[in-house]
């Protein structure tokens, strides 16, 4: 069973007031998602991400098709009791304190007495909300009121967990913290499926990646098949040659940069580069650092995009 | 069902953070200041006046909780994007909007509750302040537990008017939802004239209107005894209890619209 599939999922909004014209937010998407894996589901703004999360929340109807949560259609209170959600810049009643909201929605997942009093600290201190808890959630900070967003998420101990863009607001170290909440979550058998257009993130912590654009789904896979790891180059970093020496390699580097105190960094093409390395050596030069130049998820995401068709507007 | 009073038990913890019971200390004040001066500028009146001014001001400030406060319960969720991850834990969006109404009636009922005891507290002043003479002169006593009579019915004339402005919020804004709630509010207290339209229109499409729209419309005159009770008179018991009944008839059905308005409701 698939912890998420959807089948021909589209959604469209009709925009303008005088003149109401329609618009594809989302256009027939069908995904697979495996139980216990990260799944990046990444694309630029206005791609369809948190469409297709409202979608599977039940936020908005689907104009056709249908999506599935653990097996059960979505909307289905059974699955909501087992599933979690973080909005993207998400807001809660600000009159309440951490320790309050959570209280609520503890009461909602039907947690109750010493057991609701427990899952509420544990959830806060997972999310690192201190003696903080205790403040209306008016004085919080966007950072702190995402944890909080995070913890309400992951209340519940969900089965599968949807985070549209997770990593908005926090600093480098709540960054880092919640990379390592997800590989928690992955670890103790919860399928992550979250939302970004940050790729270092997915390309560290997703196994299977989608792509969306313009509300269609360009390529979905492992990102170890998408890639293919495939050698672009060398990066050399040398000091110590001569500079006429460097000035007479000429097409056998691809660019040269001249860094601090003697240094210069070389692109190199993909071929061996130890003859290179020989002859920098042989003329006085040392090799400080050799590094390979592979396909990123960020290359693979600007060829995808550039490549996908333009938004649909017409005809709907 | 646990849902619903989940719910309503938030929507009442913000009307208190927000400040509302600040209104009880309004009414008491006012009371307080109208029965002084009242008391200095008529003669044998001062009783049925504060007796009138005191419901009227129970009556006008539970109208202003329960409409600025419902025309908020749903938009403001929606605005605001609370709701989205609300609406993705285990509870569905019927549970949620009875939820909210269950709420706001409970916090307008501690109100109530909480003005009638400072209404009884000042009418007691007043009978502990009057000469024997002018007491036998009222026509009824002045902490007439008869007054509860009207104090109900205007409980339940607030419920209605919840029930109104929760079902304009849950698909226009708070702007618009208030002046529909406030123009129906209006329209529910003079509605009895809809019935005799035949009397002044000659147009038979008119007068259909007409009779359509009383129907349509909460009466709201029936809601009101005040009269009656302040100058000694009872109400019958039958009367209160077909009031009672027609508003939780009027109140079910207006839930019923907003939920199933609210069911297929997209939140963008």
């Amino acid at each position: 069973m698939h912890a998420i599939r959807t089948e021909g999922l589209t959604k469209h909004y009709t925009v303008g007031f005088w003149r109401p014209r329609p618009y594809v937010a989302l256009d027939g998407l069908s995904l697979e998602v495996a139980p216990a894996e990260i799944f990046g589901f990444l694309g630029p703004n206005g791609a369809g991400k948190t469409t297709t999360l409202k979608l599977l929340m039940q936020l908005v109807y689907p104009t056709s098709g249908a999506a599935w949560i653990l097996g059960k259609p979505v909307g289905d209170l059974d699955v909501k009791r087992r599933i979690g959600y973080l909005p993207e810049n998400p807001y809660f009643y600000d009159y309440l304190t951490a320790d309050e909201l959570l209280t609520y929605f503890a009461n909602l997942f039907g947690y109750r007495g010493e057991e609701r009093r427990r899952r509420v600290a544990e959830v806060l201190d997972e999310v690192g909300i201190g003696a903080e808890r205790r403040m209306q959630l008016r004085q919080f900070s966007k950072g702190m009121v995402q944890r909080v967003g995070i913890a309400q998420a992951i209340l519940n101990q969900p089965e599968v967990v949807f985070l549209d863009e997770p990593m908005s607001g926090l600093d480098p170290l709540g960054r880092r913290e919640m990379r390592q909440l997800m590989m928690r979550l992955r670890d103790s058998g919860c399928t992550v499926f979250f939302s970004s257009h940050i790729l270092g993130d997915a390309e560290s912590l997703c196994s299977r990646v989608a792509i969306l654009a313009g509300g269609r789904l360009v390529t979905t896979g492992r990102l170890a098949d998408m890639l293919g790891f495939e050698l672009r180059g060398w990066e050399l970093i040398v000091a110590d040659v001569p500079r006429e020496k460097l000035a007479a390699l000429g097409a056998r580097v691809a660019r040269l940069v001249p860094l601090a105190h003697g240094r210069f960094a070389l692109e190199l093409p993909a071929d061996p580069p130890e003859p290179l390395i020989a002859e920098l050596t042989r003329h006085g030069g040392r090799v400080l650092s050799l590094n390979p130049i592979r396909d990123t998820l960020e290359d693979l995401f600007v060829r995808q995009i550039a490549a996908a068709k333009p938004r649909d507007t017409a005809n709907v | 069902m646990r849902q619903v009073w989940i719910v309503a038990g938030s929507v009442f913890k913000e009307s208190v953070r927000d400040r509302v019971p600040y209104s009880l200390v309004v009414f008491a004040v006012l009371l307080m200041a109208a029965s002084y001066l009242i008391s200095q500028l008529t003669a044998g009146q001062d009783l049925k006046i504060i007796k009138d001014l005191g419901l009227a001001a129970i009556a006008t400030i539970g109208l202003l909780i329960a409409i600025f406060i419902g025309i908020g319960l749903v938009s403001k969720e929606v605005e605001r994007k609370s709701i989205y991850s609300l609406l993705a834990k285990p509870i569905s969006r019927a549970s949620f909007i009875i939820g909210k109404f269950f709420g706001l009636v409970l916090t307008l009922a501690v109100n109530v509750a909480a003005m009638t005891v400072a209404y009884y507290a000042v009418l007691a002043y007043m009978n502990w302040m009057a000469e024997p003479g002018m007491r036998e002169s009222w026509p009824a006593p002045a902490t007439d537990v008869r007054l509860v009579v009207p104090i109900v019915l205007i409980l339940a004339q607030l419920t209605v008017v919840t029930a109104i402005a929760l079902f304009f919020s849950t698909f226009s804004s708070p702007l618009l939802s208030a002046l529909l709630t406030l123009a129906i509010w209006t329209a529910g207290h003079f509605n009895a004239d809809l019935r005799n339209f035949q009397a002044v229109v000659d147009s038979p499409p008119a007068v259909y209107t007409a009779r359509a729209l009383y129907y349509l419309l909460p009466n709201f005159a029936s809601f009101d005894v005040k009269a009656q009770v302040v100058y000694g008179g009872g109400v019958p018991a039958a009367h209160v209890a077909l009031i009672l009944a027609y508003a939780v008839v009027y109140v079910a059905a207006l839930l019923v619209a907003a939920v199933a308005i609210f069911r297929r409701r997209d939140f963008k």
